[in-house]
């Protein structure tokens, strides 16, 4: 629906225009994703910023959080995470993500009296995680951040890891047998 | 008549799959002159094609057609539809493989008698024995250029290796090296040496490691007596009413099923292949499947132990930088009931890049445990275990209900530990992790075993018929034109990686083949 789409997209990116730094930050929830427009959700920092498909924006900086929560690395920023998670904003997968997102935030009320996002600590979210890890939602979101976050190459660096190798000679001459602490 | 062959020439020897079993004897009864067909489920891809990627490279090389599992093991809770990391190519595994080449030591040609009876285990000695086996090994090594045999060097220790072996040597292990293996030390056969690249599980693109796609296939093909038909997936192997094999039924990549009329038929689709074919050509004559009046096909699966140790550290390692298998420490692989399991196992150096220990870690587990050490990964040493499980009749291929492509029905893998299996890897974890915790690691991981890349059993060797599916030669006991060619034809696993014996067995298989064949007997 590209009607649609282009409408949300305009929405978006006129209120991030708009908004000021200030108030970006003012607007900042535990994972610092929030809502702007209709149908665009940005970080806190505004160092991610992305429009919204299928799933209602809410719902999809929850899922950036959930995902964080479940594979916390404090030196990964949230771009990585959106892109790990992106592909529930389709229309094929909006309808599960949100039916998800709407029990995770039940949960969180019972168990927080807050919506996910709006519990402050990891902690406390991770409690919220732990009593639905056998539903199939959080198995399906877990599963698919073991390829969609860990394969994403742009990652890697922050792991020290170095990738393709045979391009650059292999490591024969690059550190094979570089150890120094070792007698 | 040379290659191709016509589908009604019955003349042929047609073999189904071109790994380390399949490929080495389609070649060596090419270089004999004998007329081979070889037919291979997957696609051909040679160095070139080889991608240092392991996500891509997997779904390039890896076997991902629908197989069920069930039992205790955790590999079927966690990759219910993926219990073996095995390639579906031409070459077959050994392009995966990480090269390690070693021989069975002399008493474990003989696991029943050495062992003795062992509750719950279907123990049986191997109708072979080492004696008999050392030609065979040594044309397999020099197939192989093993280092460290025959005058070829080591390879020289990497990072990995250089945690490991000093690990070793502060408990007081002996023998700890860079290992018996098939990658280049130097120029042979215009394959090139070792780049350290890292990347043996995704193919050697320098071609530096051994492995059939381009040694012993092009060199088979190259004879004019061998066809290798790629993406042709085996269906049904048919027999006359003597119950001799008079070819097999295949689907080209189209679907379009043919046949291939055949003197010879052998099968080497690896452990779970080779027993669901025998069971998917069960015929009124053959009712519990071919070749299964002992009821032993598809019995008996063995994985080896495994299990891996991963070590961190507060200084960097980056294991990865290197040859995947970089080492081994071998003074754990003898038998010795005091530590409380018969059997012994092999610990070697193994590395996975980050996409593969974030699938592979501890399957299933997420918070901060969990990525706190991912954090660690350049700091990360790593081990694999390989150790003799215990051969169990219910471990086993059967068929499942669900169907694959082309509506055949796939296997199902059923596996539980033994208890010597989890009293083995326990000890051997308890080995790994003090190892590197001699070297001051700060945290260390023992982590569960992955899909399985070691496959065996399911078609075993056996001295009486009743006992196994095989004879002494991998000839099936119950039709005297058939053959088993892979690891499936293993009655015990022993300790040590299965590649070169499977190679050795090949080889001498080939000798018997084109002997009986000249014959007039086959």
């Amino acid at each position: 629906m590209p009607a649609r789409e282009d409408t949300a997209l305009a929405q978006g990116r006129t209120a991030l225009r708009g908004l000021t730094r200030r108030q970006l930050l003012s607007g900042a929830t535990a994972m610092g994703a929030f809502v702007i427009g209709s149908g665009y959700v940005t970080g806190a920092r505004a160092d991610w910023a992305t429009e919204m498909r299928a799933l209602k924006p809410e719902s999809f900086a929850a899922l950036v959080q959930m995902a964080r929560d479940i594979y916390p690395h404090d030196r990964v920023p949230d771009a990585n995470y959106v892109a790990a998670v992106k592909e529930y904003d389709t229309q094929d997968k909006a309808e599960m993500a949100e039916a998800g997102i709407a029990d995770l935030n039940i949960r969180a009320r019972e168990a927080k009296g807050e919506d996910y996002l709006d519990i402050g600590w990891e902690r406390d979210r991770v409690d919220v995680l732990r009593a639905m890890e056998g539903e199939t939602f959080f198995q399906t979101v877990r599963g698919g951040l073991v390829t969609g976050l860990y394969n994403q190459k742009a990652i890697w660096p922050i792991f020290g890891y170095e990738g393709e190798s045979y391009s650059k000679g292999g490591y024969i001459e690059r550190g094979f047998d570089d150890i120094a602490w070792i007698g | 008549m040379a290659a191709p062959f016509a589908q009604d020439d019955d003349s042929v020897v047609v073999i189904i799959g071109t790994g380390a079993g399949g490929g080495v004897l389609a070649n060596e009864l090419a270089q004999k002159g004998v007329s081979v067909v070889a037919l291979e489920a997957g696609g051909r891809y040679l160095p070139e094609d080889y991608v240092n990627d392991e996500w891509e490279s997997f779904g390039q090389l890896a076997w991902t057609d629908p197989r069920t599992t069930s039992g205790d093991w955790r590999v079927a809770k966690d990759f219910s539809g993926l219990p073996a990391w095995i390639v579906k190519a031409v070459g077959g595994t050994t392009t995966h493989w990480a090269g390690a080449s070693l021989r069975f030591q002399p008493h474990e040609w003989k696991a029943r008698t050495t062992y003795g009876e062992v509750d719950g285990a279907n123990l049986l000695d191997w109708p072979l024995d080492a004696d008999e086996m050392a030609p065979w090994y040594e044309k397999a090594e020099e197939k192989l250029k093993v280092t460290r045999t025959d005058g070829r060097k080591g390879l020289p220790g990497s990072n990995n290796f250089k945690v490991f072996e000093a690990g070793a040597r502060n408990l007081g292990y002996k023998e700890v090296h860079t290992g018996r293996m098939a990658i280049n030390t130097d120029w042979y056969d215009d394959r090139m040496p070792c780049q350290q690249t890292g990347f043996c599980f995704q193919g050697c693109k320098w071609g530096a490691k051994w492995s059939s796609a381009y040694t012993d296939i092009p060199a088979g093909e190259a004879t004019g007596n061998l066809e290798v038909r790629a993406k042709a997936h085996a269906a049904r192997i048919l027999h006359d009413d003597s119950g001799r094999v008079t070819g097999v039924e295949y689907f080209d990549e189209n679907g379009d099923l043919h046949m291939q009329k055949a003197r010879i038929v052998a099968v080497a689709g690896n452990s779970f292949e080779s027993p669901r074919l025998l069971l998917n050509s069960a015929s009124s004559m053959f009712p519990d499947g071919l070749a299964n009046s002992s009821g032993q096909v598809g019995r008996n699966y063995m994985r080896h132990l495994t299990g891996s140790v991963y070590g961190i550290f507060d200084k960097p390692v980056h294991m990865y930088r290197g040859t995947t298998m970089a080492g081994i420490m071998q003074d754990e692989a003898r038998h010795d009931p005091a530590r409380g399991f018969v059997g012994g196992f092999e610990l070697e150096t193994l590395s996975l890049g980050l996409p593969f220990m974030a699938a592979f870690l501890d399957p299933g587990a997420w918070g901060r445990e969990f990525t706190s050490a991912l954090d660690q990964y350049p700091n990360m040493a790593g081990m694999w275990i390989v150790g003799e499980d215990m051969p169990q009749e219910a471990n086993r291929v059967t068929l499942s209900e669900t169907e694959d492509q082309w509506g055949l029905k796939v296997a199902n893998v059923h596996y539980s530990d033994h208890q010597n299996d989890r009293a083995m890897r326990d000890y051997a974890y308890d080995v790994g992790s003090r190892m590197y915790d001699s070297l001051g690691a700060t945290r260390t991981l023992p982590t569960p075993p992955y899909p399985s890349t070691h496959n065996l059993g399911t078609n075993r060797m056996s001295e009486r018929a009743e006992d196994g599916v095989v004879d002494r030669n991998g000839r099936t006991h119950d039709v005297p034109n058939l053959f088993v060619s892979d690891g499936s034809q293993f009655t015990t696993g022993a300790a040590e990686n299965p590649t070169l014996t499977i190679v050795a067995l090949a080889i001498r298989q080939a000798d018997h083949i084109a002997r009986e064949m000249s014959a007039g007997s086959l």
